[in-house]
């Protein structure tokens, strides 16, 4: 006797037909999903803008959110950091170096229906360089003494001085065009000339672009209908949100310790890329004893920068020995400059005056990759008898207040986010303290020539002058993590400008 | 009645007063500002002038103050520094999520806490009783964004039933919404049923004891008409009392609980508005916070004079 009752034939035939039917269903359903390729996207992001101007604001999330996708500037740059054409199709810089004339793209408009003209290209430069601009990199417009229109298609920039930069400038997120009715409303409602335009933002959790049908550009096969950023904090709920299939993609993932619980994962891939991120250990150079170069260097030896990025970034990363990234033009390899060697630095803080170390303070901001480095460079200092206290520092708020403007410090850490800003060691006031003549006239001379090789060599001087001079420890370059869907593709693997660009952004069939 | 009713109501302006200008003094103290944080680290002295002057930074206190509170007074919050969209409607936007969520919270923790409370206290050392103080003391013990975490790693990620979190708004439709509160608002209730079972139970027990009760039960009438008539009605007002404050854990322990889930709450924006130090939004947000914690107080205590006969006739004297 058994307790299940036998089923019949036809109740046997009857489940199998049922059955049949079913999987036919899902099959067909599977099919038709498969056949009309996907033409929505859902990235991740751990930041959300403030504002969606990037003219207006400095955080980089604005940007990575609407530079190439609602907004585009005269120039752009590309996926290898290289200046491309955009909105202006061509240029001439006059011999001296100070007039630059553009030619301007025909037929391209606003998405609210306002014709991009020279006329349009004046207003936003002058809005960025007048006096009440407001706009985070004003300085980049500095040189500009006056703006011709003599046609719709021709813009004239008359400098006051040669300004190598400027064009490479021009491509920046805080550059781009904007339209002159449109402007005022940029934050809310961005009004660009791009491949997508603003649909709605969902404040605290997302914002909808969807694409643009009118786009002037038509040599680009856009492939999105509709793409969502969506802003999430957490690294735990980044992680849940793409193994749940909530999310296609997260160009940035913000926790490296997380990246290998993707592994095996059959529907995402994770990416390796590089970034402009540059995470140093900033010292006020003109407070004792980081006043005394000897003593930087010291601390610079016996830094192990390979356990740092270990226990700092899980590994991903690259050790540099300047202010410069592998993906600037003109990297040199400065690792070798002073290299990890505790012995030795021992020495020089002894030849410093300083044979028993000392004790300071570092202010560190609550961004993990920056207590996780500074426990390890305390262990380290401590292998040289220097003390360091750790003195946790709220960002942005309480670090601009007593770092960034008081300058009340004598250590920090921080990652300095903008692309190519290695003149910030010539800027005065700047939070470093530092001053040395000779890297100021290199910095100067870098903007009397736009010739890329001239330019090259010069900025491999300046990283020379830095590596041994070591107004900051530098630490590593950040690495982009990426993690998304095997079957995107066109998704920046590098990063030489912070961005999601999606023009070329499609679902693989 | 009428005149206790006015007393409390302009006691209740004169603490709302009282407690704008506590916020407005610590957000004074804050350290960081504003239009510094806007700017990041490229700002020139004279671009931070600019924008300090547009965001009215560069006005004296006693003018801020004023402009704030007599706007506030009007219905106009201001402008939020980041999103650049008047506080009002960020609010009411957030509101759409926060609400929701905690009152579903609550009435999950009520639906559990109250029957499981009462039947503890029914039979004494029983079956029940027992699984009560278990858990109540799991749900107190353990910390709810962590019991987040857990559901979004069983129901979100291996099982696929749940969102991870986000919000897809109410206009995507009511069930995807919904949906996606669901598990936040677990997160939310477990703690708060924990409490409001040990809370249930003893004041079932406490009422048990009382003459009433024993006279009931010598009169003749059944345990259970004893029980659901006369004991649990009052056993409401302690209970009442535990939820009108939890409501206000509710509303500061959801800033966790929406940090977990990604939901953009009232928690999450003032989270927000504080790193970036949107000082009007944060200030709203607080206003909004205390204003809501002094408004139900007001409402429990209301409702003790709806329930319990004898605070009524008190108050009428």
């Amino acid at each position: 006797m058994t307790k299940f009752s036998r089923p019949s034939l036809g109740d046997v035939a009857r489940r199998l037909a049922y059955g049949a039917a079913v999987s036919a269903g899902l099959l067909l359903m599977g099919l038709t999903q498969a056949e009309a390729a996907k033409t929505t996207l859902n990235l991740g992001m751990s930041v959300e803008p403030t504002g969606l101007d990037p003219t207006i604001a400095a955080p980089v999330a604005i940007g990575q959110v609407t530079w190439q996708n609602i907004f585009e500037g005269l120039v752009a740059i590309d996926q290898n950091g290289k200046i491309v054409p955009q909105l202006a199709k061509s240029w001439e810089i006059s011999p001296d170096g100070l007039t630059y004339t553009f030619k301007l793209q025909t037929g391209v408009k606003f998405h609210d229906g306002e014709a991009f003209d020279s006329a349009a290209a004046k207003f936003t430069l002058d809005r960025a360089r007048g006096a009440d601009s407001v706009n985070p990199q004003k300085r980049f417009f500095a040189t500009i003494a006056s703006i011709d229109t003599p046609d719709a298609e021709t813009l004239v920039l008359h400098l006051s001085s040669p300004t190598g930069s400027l064009l490479y400038w021009l491509g920046w997120p805080s550059s781009v065009m904007v339209g002159p009715k449109s402007s005022a409303n940029n934050k809310t409602t961005p009004v660009g000339t791009g491949p997508f335009k603003f649909s709605s933002w969902t404040k605290g959790d997302h914002v909808d672009l969807v694409k643009n049908p009118d786009y002037w550009n038509k040599s680009v096969d856009l492939r999105l209908e509709k793409v969502t950023f969506r802003f999430i904090s957490d690294p735990q709920a980044e992680a849940a949100a793409l193994k749940a299939g909530d999310l296609d993609a997260f160009p940035e993932f913000a926790a490296p310790e997380l990246m290998s619980s993707f592994e095996g994962d059959a529907r995402l891939t994770t990416k390796i890329g590089n970034t402009e991120l540059k995470v140093v250990a900033g010292m006020n150079n003109t407070r004792k004893p980081f006043d005394d170069k000897r003593v930087r260097q010291a601390l610079m030896m016996a830094l192990d920068r390979k356990t740092i990025i270990e226990g700092a970034w899980s590994g991903f990363g690259t050790a540099i020995g300047s202010h410069y990234t592998p993906n600037d033009p003109g990297y040199k390899d400065l690792n070798g400059t002073l290299p990890y060697d505790a012995a030795k630095a021992k020495a020089l803080l002894a030849e410093a005056g300083y044979p028993n170390g000392f004790t300071f303070t570092i202010k560190t901001p609550q961004m993990a990759y920056a207590p996780r480095s500074a426990q390890v460079m305390q262990a380290m200092f401590a292998d040289i008898g220097v003390t360091m206290n750790i003195e946790p520092t709220e960002f942005p708020a309480k670090w601009v207040q007593d770092v960034f403007t008081g300058r009340n410090y004598d250590m920090t850490i921080v990652a300095h986010a903008e692309p190519m800003d290695i003149d910030i060691y010539s800027r005065d006031p700047y939070y470093f303290n530092y001053k040395n003549p000779a890297f100021n006239e290199l910095m100067k001379k870098i903007q009397l020539t736009a010739d890329p090789a001239e330019q090259n060599k010069l900025y491999g001087e300046a990283q020379s002058i830095l590596a041994e001079d070591v107004p900051s420890l530098f630490l590593f370059v950040m690495p982009k993590l990426g993690v998304w869907d095997k079957k995107l593709k066109g998704l920046w693997e590098n990063e030489p400008i912070p961005s999601n660009v999606l023009t070329n952004v499609s679902w693989e069939d | 009645m009428i005149v206790l009713l006015t007393r409390r109501i302009f006691g209740l302006v004169l603490t709302l007063i009282a407690v704008s200008l506590l916020i407005f003094a610590v957000m004074v103290l804050l350290p960081g500002d504003p239009a510094a944080i806007t700017l990041g680290t490229s700002a020139t002295s004279e671009t931070l002038a600019a924008l300090r002057h547009d965001m009215g930074l560069d006005q004296p206190l006693i003018v801020r103050y004023g402009q704030w509170l007599a706007g506030a007074l009007t219905g106009d919050l201001g402008t939020s520094y980041t999103y650049g969209v008047p506080v009002a409607g960020l609010i009411a936007e957030r509101l759409v999520v926060t609400l929701p969520l905690a009152l579903l919270a609550i009435l999950l923790s009520v639906v559990v806490a109250v029957p499981l409370g009462v039947a503890a206290a029914a039979r004494r050392g029983g079956v029940f009783d027992i699984i009560a103080t278990l858990f109540s003391q799991m749900g107190i013990a353990v910390p709810g964004f962590w019991v987040g975490l857990l559901l979004v790693l069983v129901f979100a990620t291996s099982l696929g039933w749940m969102p991870a979190g986000g919000f897809p708004g109410w206009e995507s439709g009511f069930w995807p919404a919904a949906k996606s509160l669901v598990l936040p608002a677990a997160a939310l209730a477990l703690p708060q049923a924990a409490v409001l079972t040990r809370v249930t139970r003893s004041a079932v027990l406490d009422t048990l004891h009382e003459d009433f009760a024993r006279t009931a039960i010598a009169k003749g009438l059944s345990r259970s008409r004893v029980l659901w008539g006369h004991v649990v009605p009052n056993a409401l007002v302690p209970v009442l009392t535990i939820l009108g404050l939890q409501f206000t854990f509710l509303v500061a322990g959801a800033v966790l609980i929406e940090n977990v889930f990604t939901l953009p709450g009232l928690g999450r924006l003032a989270y927000q508005a504080l790193s970036q130090r949107d000082v009007i939004v944060l200030q709203d947000v607080v206003l909004f916070f205390a204003g809501l914690v002094i408004v139900v107080n007001f409402l429990v205590d209301l409702s003790y004079l709806v329930i319990d006969p004898r605070l009524r006739a008190g108050g009428a004297r």
